[in-house]
């Protein structure tokens, strides 16, 4: 077998073509084209005209290859995704060995995977937690939340933060922000109340008339930039909730699995959610399933009806054992040292930057290791993500505050790796204040 | 992590253990010398207090060497060897003006200590105290077969550093070695420096591992006494050192080589310090009992004199501490040549103390190259000769070997690990000192006259960049409970109460 070291090389050189085995592209241009002709024209467009013209090649641990050979540094994560890094050995060791006798499984029947994540997940989570509900991605594992707490409060409204994010299925789209729903004609304003975030007295108001099912809530918004809460913030939410008979939804999708540096980031904000929402990292993208975990209450409709919500490929078995796996290692102590390792020296590192150009990275938010960069300009991390490319690290804008960069280091990097990554943003950053102040505002956004 | 790497049971977790060490070890390299002194001094204070507990632990769990002497060596390694290295520096910048340089003191980084079953806790408390002086972070590897009672020694030892500010991390320990294990540790990249205490086999894997290693090898040694020693003081330094935990350490003598003229008074000395010296008969059976098809019996190891009599089904009298086995020559086929592991010592005579050099180093052509060798004499020509001609990098003179070579008894550096050169196939040509796991930038500068040397005096390297070393708090619920678990538990007991 040829080695990855000179397997770029060995297949530029001798077959001048891009072959992967199972498809070939003649070169980055032809693939770029066909991926404009066959599959998402805008999107792969909108990549190339924002000076990213990635397409990710081999993969590993925090590193990934653009076909045409460039290493770059993940700080991406795909929202947290890659937790654990691209193709963790340990979690392609427990596929493979799952493959030799589990598939996605049948979702009529009791199944041996599912039981056994549900209560490694339930034991992870805060006590009040009691079972899990299966969907294949975040989206449905919102829509699986939303129906829940309809169910258990027999009320219909939903109560989300304005620039919140849950994913694209029909309720999880309909909580989520215009920039989404309008597009298909799925918002519904009337059934679906968003309040700013951090703003009590605006989350008091839409709970007060007594009709709320629930309040959908990421722990730290990601695609608004990760706002952090403010101190108590959550738990004053929780109150309201109980006060007001609504359910405390916790979207954990980007804020779990130890990224906050404990487990879940409801839990560390000192908030019991009724229902919980688990995606992307849990199976490190190596086979995606998604998890609603619910208490005792919200469990009713388990009891009732438990063909009340289906999903062929929700909560595949191949995926609960990879999950089981990620659990487990997220549970080990050396991970929950080096994340504040981690977290410790990306706050030093940034505030050396910070301190380099304090009136350009104007905010840095950061809890554990979900961390947003707030620059001073309207398309500031769209400018510093496009530096940041051509310097070798891949982070993403925030679509919902295109002045935040969503900065997003694994848990299992090594000290290396992050001065390398507080290098390269040292100089990246610097770039693109550069830019900025050479540029008419008008003339820099899209 | 190396994707290539062969799936060996623990290997992820072991290797996340180098992973979380270099994390600690990064922080650990900028703490300046009061720091290092405050953890350095916690954590022997520490050991020192569990000395005898863990020296009961050890003998339990092995079945090895006897309480009151693992106590001692435990001492020694704990307290004993802070106050040795207290004048030590390996923080600060050392300046030299004549020649100016300024020699900046760096850790190694993560240190992969494998630790033995004969010694294990002073093996680790060794090891670690040398490591954190030097500020580097430490994975122990102990011996299966002191698995136990190692494992639960670091564990107080890392709480104990910690609690004095040390790095989250720096002290960790594999708590199921197994050898496919240790040896993907060994070779992982994640590791900067192996220090191999044990077996040749294991050492010799440390040698292969690819990564720089620190080892020891086996020892056999040879205890000659001339005619010019007192004989008196000669016996009862052997029978001490033979029986001092059942001669369990590799520095322990193996066969005393003695000069004819006073040998029947050496004998009778050594039976007045507790040996029983064997006839022809009794010699027999004890080779055929403890070196069972010309190998030794291992599992007698650190057993004491009873148990060797009962195994060779031989009577000694009541408070026998050691055997005596007189034989003919040193021979790479006679057993009674080979190491040592057990209060038993060979007797070997000589003409004259030449002929006895000689048969040192036939000894130590059978096995110890590079270790140990013990003299009683009072020549120094004899003395310095013996050490000309020996291939060891040690002779304990007039003392035990147990205790002398391990600088217990003389002033060589105390260690639990003896270099043993390379005579010995070792890296490692001393007793393992801090300054084995330093290294050092060496700022230089010009040597033309006209080049004026800077003035480093109130400077220090480590104030530079300080970086404050995470709180890994969240105490676990089993050691302590927060207000809010408090506060969850009340109202979940009220919950059922009321049943709700």
């Amino acid at each position: 077998m040829v080695s990855w070291a000179t397997y770029g090389t060995f297949r530029a050189k001798a077959r001048n073509v891009y072959d992967y085995d199972f498809f070939s592209f003649e070169s980055k241009a032809d693939f770029l084209r066909r991926s404009e002709t066959f599959w998402n024209p805008d999107k792969t467009r909108f990549w190339q005209d924002a000076g990213v013209d990635l397409v990710i090649d081999r993969r590993e641990g925090y590193l990934f290859w653009d076909m045409a050979g460039r290493r770059l540094i993940d700080m991406h994560l795909n929202g947290g995704t890659y937790n654990l890094g691209h193709r963790n050995p340990e979690l392609i060791a427990v596929l493979e060995q799952a493959m030799g006798r589990f598939d996605i499984g049948n979702h009529h029947f009791p199944a041996l995977a599912r039981t056994a994540l549900a209560e490694a997940l339930v034991g992870t989570c805060t006590p009040n937690m009691r079972r899990v509900i299966y969907g294949s991605g975040g989206g449905e594992a919102t829509d699986i939340a939303i129906k829940t707490a309809r169910h258990t409060r027999r009320r219909r409204k939903i109560v989300s933060i304005r620039k919140g994010y849950h994913g694209h299925t029909g309720l999880a789209v309909a909580a989520g922000d215009d920039r989404f729903s309008t597009l298909f004609l799925s918002d519904r304003p009337d059934e679906f109340v968003q309040v700013p975030f951090n703003d009590l007295e605006a989350m008091e108001g839409a709970l007060r008339g007594g009709d709320v099912a629930g309040v959908v809530i990421e722990t730290i918004p990601a695609t608004f930039g990760f706002p952090l809460p403010d101190p108590g913030y959550l738990r004053s939410v929780k109150q309201l909730c109980e006060r007001h008979g609504a359910l405390y939804i916790a979207d954990e999708v980007q804020t779990g699995l130890m990224r906050t540096g404990e487990m879940w980031g409801v839990a560390k904000a000192g908030v019991e959610p009724d229902i919980m929402i688990v995606g992307k990292g849990i199976t490190g993208g190596m086979y995606p399933i998604a998890c609603t975990v619910v208490s005792e209450e919200c469990s009713a409709w388990l009891k009732e009806d438990g063909f009340g919500h289906i999903s062929t490929g929700g909560g595949a078995e191949l995926g609960c054992i990879v999950a089981l796996k990620v659990l487990e290692i997220c549970g080990r102590p050396e991970v929950r040292s080096m994340v504040h390792y981690i977290a410790e020296r990306f706050r030093a590192g940034l505030s050396t930057i910070q301190e380099l150009y304090p009136d350009w990275l104007v905010g840095i938010r950061q809890d554990g290791v979900v961390m947003g960069l707030e620059f001073d300009h309207p398309e500031g991390a769209k400018l510093v993500m496009r530096r940041l490319y051509e310097n070798g690290v891949w982070a993403i804008f925030s679509t919902l505050d295109p002045r935040v960069l969503q900065f997003k280091p694994g848990i299992l990097l090594g000290p290396d790796l992050v001065d390398e990554i507080l290098d390269r943003t040292a100089v990246a950053v610097g770039e693109a204040l550069a830019e900025v102040a050479s540029t008419p505002r008008e003339a820099v956004s899209r | 992590m190396d994707p290539a790497a062969p799936d060996v049971p623990g290997a992820p977790r072991a290797r996340m253990m180098l992973d979380r060490a270099r994390w600690a070890a990064t922080a650990f390299a900028t703490f300046d010398r009061d720091r290092t002194h405050r953890v350095v001094e916690a954590v022997a204070e520490m050991a020192y207090q569990n000395a005898e507990r863990f020296a009961i632990a050890a003998v339990e769990e092995t079945g090895m060497g006897v309480v009151e002497h693992k106590r001692r060596k435990n001492e020694a390694c704990s307290r004993g060897i802070v106050e040795r290295y207290a004048v030590g520096d390996y923080v600060d910048a050392q300046i030299d003006t004549d020649a100016k340089i300024v020699a900046v003191p760096k850790p190694a980084g993560v240190v992969l200590a494998l630790t033995p079953s004969t010694n294990p806790i002073a093996t680790v408390y060794f090891k670690v105290i040398l490591a954190l002086m030097t500020r580097n972070a430490v994975v122990v590897s102990p011996h299966p077969l002191a698995r136990k009672v190692s494992v639960d020694a670091v564990r107080v030892l890392a709480k104990a550093a910690v609690s004095a500010g040390a790095p989250d991390g720096c002290l960790q320990v594999v708590e199921e070695p197994t050898i496919p294990l240790i040896e993907a540790l060994m070779a992982d990249r994640g590791v900067d420096v192996i220090v191999a205490t044990g077996g040749t086999a294991v050492v010799r894997a440390a040698y292969r591992s690819g990564n720089p290693s620190l080892g020891v090898g086996p020892g056999n040694v040879p205890a000659l006494v001339d005619a010019t020693a007192d004989v008196a003081k000669a016996a009862s330094c052997l029978a001490d050192s033979k029986a001092f935990d059942n001669s369990i350490l590799c520095t322990n003598e193996s066969v005393a080589i003695v000069e004819e003229r006073v040998a029947d008074g050496l004998s009778r000395e050594l039976e007045r310090h507790g040996a029983h010296v064997l006839d022809e008969e009794e010699s027999k059976r004890v080779r055929a009992a403890l070196y069972p098809g010309g190998r030794i019996e291992t599992a007698l190891a650190g057993k004491d004199a009873a148990a060797l009599a009962a195994a060779a089904e031989i009577r000694v009298p009541a408070g026998t501490r050691v055997l005596v086995a007189p034989f003919g020559s040193i021979v790479p086929e006679e057993p009674l040549a080979l190491e040592k592991l057990f209060p038993l010592l060979g007797l070997v005579r000589v003409p004259d103390a030449g002929r006895g050099i000689e048969a040192a180093r036939a000894l130590l052509r059978i096995g110890g190259a590079g270790h140990s060798a013990v003299i009683h004499s009072r020549d120094p020509r004899t003395i310095l000769a013996y050490g000309a001609a020996v291939r060891v990098l040690r002779v304990a003179v007039n003392a035990p070997g147990s205790t002398g070579s391990a600088g217990l008894d003389t002033h060589l550096a105390p260690t639990m690990t003896v270099g043993t050169g390379f005579f010995g196939r070792s890296a490692l040509t001393e007793n393992l000192q801090p300054r084995h796991l330093t290294q050092w930038t060496r700022l230089a500068y010009a040597s033309d006259p006209a080049e004026p040397f800077g003035d480093f005096d109130d400077l220090q390297p480590w104030s530079v960049r300080p970086e404050p070393v995470p709180v890994v708090a969240r105490p676990r619920p089993e050691d302590e409970l927060t207000r809010d678990d408090l506060r969850r538990l009340i109202l979940d007991e009220l919950r059922e109460l009321v049943g709700g």
